[in-house]
C-alpha cells in the first residue's frame, strides 16, 4: 500500500458490510459448481445421445477459469488498486470469458439434458419476446460498450470502488452482457432468432468502434480518481487486447458464414464430379 | 493485353471471370484497405513509435473516425481474406483484378489517412519534433501513386462486354 497512484484509498473506502475474504470462497464455490454442473451434464448428456465435443467441455472449463481469475485471488486484489490490472480484467471476465463459454454451446447442453417437458418448456422461454430483444445484437452491443461508457464516464467507476454491492453488480453486467454480445454475434446455440450476417457484422463493427473510441477517451480522460500514468496504460490495454479477442470474434463470425454460403457450390471434389455427370447426361 | 485477353475468352473461366468481377475488385479493395491499416499500426506506431495513440490537438470527429476506421480495418481485412476464400471456391478467383483492388484500397486509405486524418482532424502527426512538410509529401504522394497504379490494373482487368452476366446461375 506505499503505492500513492492506487485508485482509492482503502483506508477511507474499507467499510465493507460484507468481508471480502469470504466473498471471495462463495464466489470461487459458485464458479466450481458451475463447472461441475455442466460436466455432470455431459455425463447425462453422453448417455443418451452420442458423445458431446471434448472441445466444448475444454472451452467451459477455459471460460470459467478465466472468470475467476478476474475475481478471486491476488489478481483480483491488485485490481481493485490498479487500473491497468483492473482493464485486464475487464478484458478476462467481458470478453474472453464469454468467448470460451459461448463457444462451450451451454443452452444446448442443458436442452438435451432436462427432462423433455421442461426442455420444452424451457425452448418456449427461449422463443419468447423478451429473450428475442435481449439476444438482438444491437441490444447486446448497448448492454456491453454501452454500460461501459457510463461505468468510465460518469461517478459509477468511484462508487463502484467505494460500495461492494456496485462492485458486485457491475461485474456481473460486465461478464452478462458480455455473454449475452457474445452469443448475438456467434452463438450457435439453439436461439431462436438468429439474425442474418450481415446485420450481425454491422452491429460488431459498431460496437468495435465504440470499444476503440472509449479506450482512447479514457487514454486522454482518466476516469475519476484513476493517475493520468494508468489511465493510459489502460486505456492502451483496452484498445490492444479488444482488437485480439475481437479478431477472434470476427474471424468466427466470418467463418460460419463462409461455411454457410456454401450450398450455391460443390463442397467437394467427390460433389463436383456428381454434378459434372449429371450436366453432361 | 489484347491477347490475354482473347484467351481468357475461351477460358472456361472467363464465365466466371466476369459474374465474380466486381467482388475480385472488392474482396482486394477491403484487403488493401485493412493490410495499409494493420502496416500503419505495426510499422509506425509499434515499430517506429512515430505516430502518437492520442494527440491532445485530436479533434472529436477525429476520434470517431480513428476509432471507426480501427474497427472497419480488422473486419475488411478478415472478411476480405474470406471473400478470396470463397472467390477460389468458385472457381472465378481473378488475381490480377484483386491486386488492382488491393492497390486502389491501399492507396485510397492512405491518402484519407495522410489528408484527412493526420492533417484535418489532427488525430496524430507522422512524426514529432522534425519538419513535418516531407514526410507529409511522401505520405501523400506515394499514396498517388499507389491509387494510379491501381486504377491503371483495375482498368485494364476491365472486360469489354459481359455475354455471361445476364445468365448467371445464382
Amino acid at each position: 500500500m506505499n503505492n500513492p497512484d492506487h485508485i482509492h484509498h482503502r483506508n477511507e473506502a474499507t467499510i465493507y458490510p460484507i468481508d471480502w475474504g469470504v466473498l471471495q470462497i462463495l464466489l470461487g464455490l459458485l464458479l466450481l459448481l458451475v463447472v461441475v454442473m455442466y460436466i455432470v451434464a455431459v455425463i447425462i448428456s453422453n448417455r443418451r445421445y452420442k458423445q458431446w465435443p471434448y472441445s466444448r467441455t475444454l472451452f467451459w472449463v477455459l471460460g470459467v477459469f478465466f472468470a475467476a481469475f478476474a475475481l478471486i485471488g491476488p489478481f483480483a486484489d491488485r485490481a481493485h488498486i490498479e487500473f491497468n490490472a483492473h482493464m485486464l480484467g475487464h478484458l478476462l471476465l467481458g470478453m474472453l470469458a464469454p468467448l470460451f463459454m459461448v463457444l462451450a454451446t451451454p443452452m444446448a447442453l442443458i436442452l438435451r439434458t432436462l427432462p423433455v417437458i421442461l426442455a420444452r418448456r424451457l425452448s418456449r422461454t427461449l422463443k419468447s419476446w423478451f429473450v428475442r430483444t435481449l439476444t438482438d445484437p444491437t441490444v447486446g452491443s448497448l448492454l456491453n460498450v454501452g454500460a461501459l461508457w457510463i461505468l468510465y464516464c460518469t461517478d459509477l467507476f468511484k462508487v463502484m470502488h467505494q460500495n461492494i454491492f456496485v462492485h458486485i453488480l457491475v461485474h456481473l453486467h460486465v461478464f452478462i452482457a458480455g455473454f449475452i454480445f457474445t452469443m448475438s454475434i456467434i452463438s450457435i446455440d439453439p436461439t431462436s432468432h438468429r439474425r442474418s450476417y450481415l446485420y450481425r457484422t454491422i452491429v460488431l463493427l459498431i460496437a468495435l468502434a465504440a470499444h476503440s473510441i472509449l479506450s482512447k477517451y479514457i487514454y486522454a480522460y482518466p476516469p475519476n480518481g484513476v493517475p493520468a500514468a494508468q489511465a493510459e496504460m489502460g486505456g492502451k490495454l483496452m484498445y490492444y487486447g479488444g482488437d485480439v479477442i475481437d479478431s477472434v470474434l470476427i474471424y468466427i463470425l466470418f467463418y460460419q458464414w463462409f461455411r454457410a454460403t456454401r450450398s450455391r457450390t460443390s463442397l467437394s471434389k467427390d460433389d463436383r464430379n456428381i454434378k459434372v455427370i449429371k450436366l453432361t447426361d | 493485353m489484347t491477347v490475354k485477353m482473347a484467351k481468357s475468352q475461351s477460358d472456361p473461366k472467363y464465365e466466371n471471370y466476369s459474374a465474380y468481377s466486381s467482388r475480385n475488385l472488392w474482396s482486394g479493395f477491403l484487403f488493401g484497405l485493412g493490410l495499409v491499416s494493420f502496416l500503419d499500426e505495426v510499422v509506425f506506431h509499434q515499430l517506429l513509435h512515430w505516430h502518437h495513440f492520442y494527440d491532445k490537438s485530436m479533434s472529436d470527429i477525429g476520434l470517431i473516425s480513428d476509432g471507426l476506421f480501427h474497427a472497419f480495418s480488422w473486419v475488411a481485412t478478415i472478411g476480405s481474406l474470406f471473400m478470396f476464400a470463397d472467390l477460389q471456391r468458385l472457381s472465378a478467383l481473378w488475381l490480377t483484378r484483386w491486386w488492382g483492388g488491393v492497390l486502389l484500397g491501399a492507396g485510397a486509405f492512405q491518402l484519407y489517412d495522410g489528408i484527412i486524418q493526420h492533417k484535418l482532424m489532427r488525430i496524430h502527426q507522422i512524426r514529432y519534433n522534425v519538419d513535418i512538410l516531407p514526410y507529409d509529401l511522401t505520405w501523400n504522394i506515394s499514396s498517388v501513386i499507389i491509387i494510379a497504379v491501381g486504377i491503371m490494373i483495375i482498368f485494364r482487368t476491365r472486360l469489354k462486354r459481359e455475354p455471361s452476366e445476364a445468365i448467371t446461375h445464382e
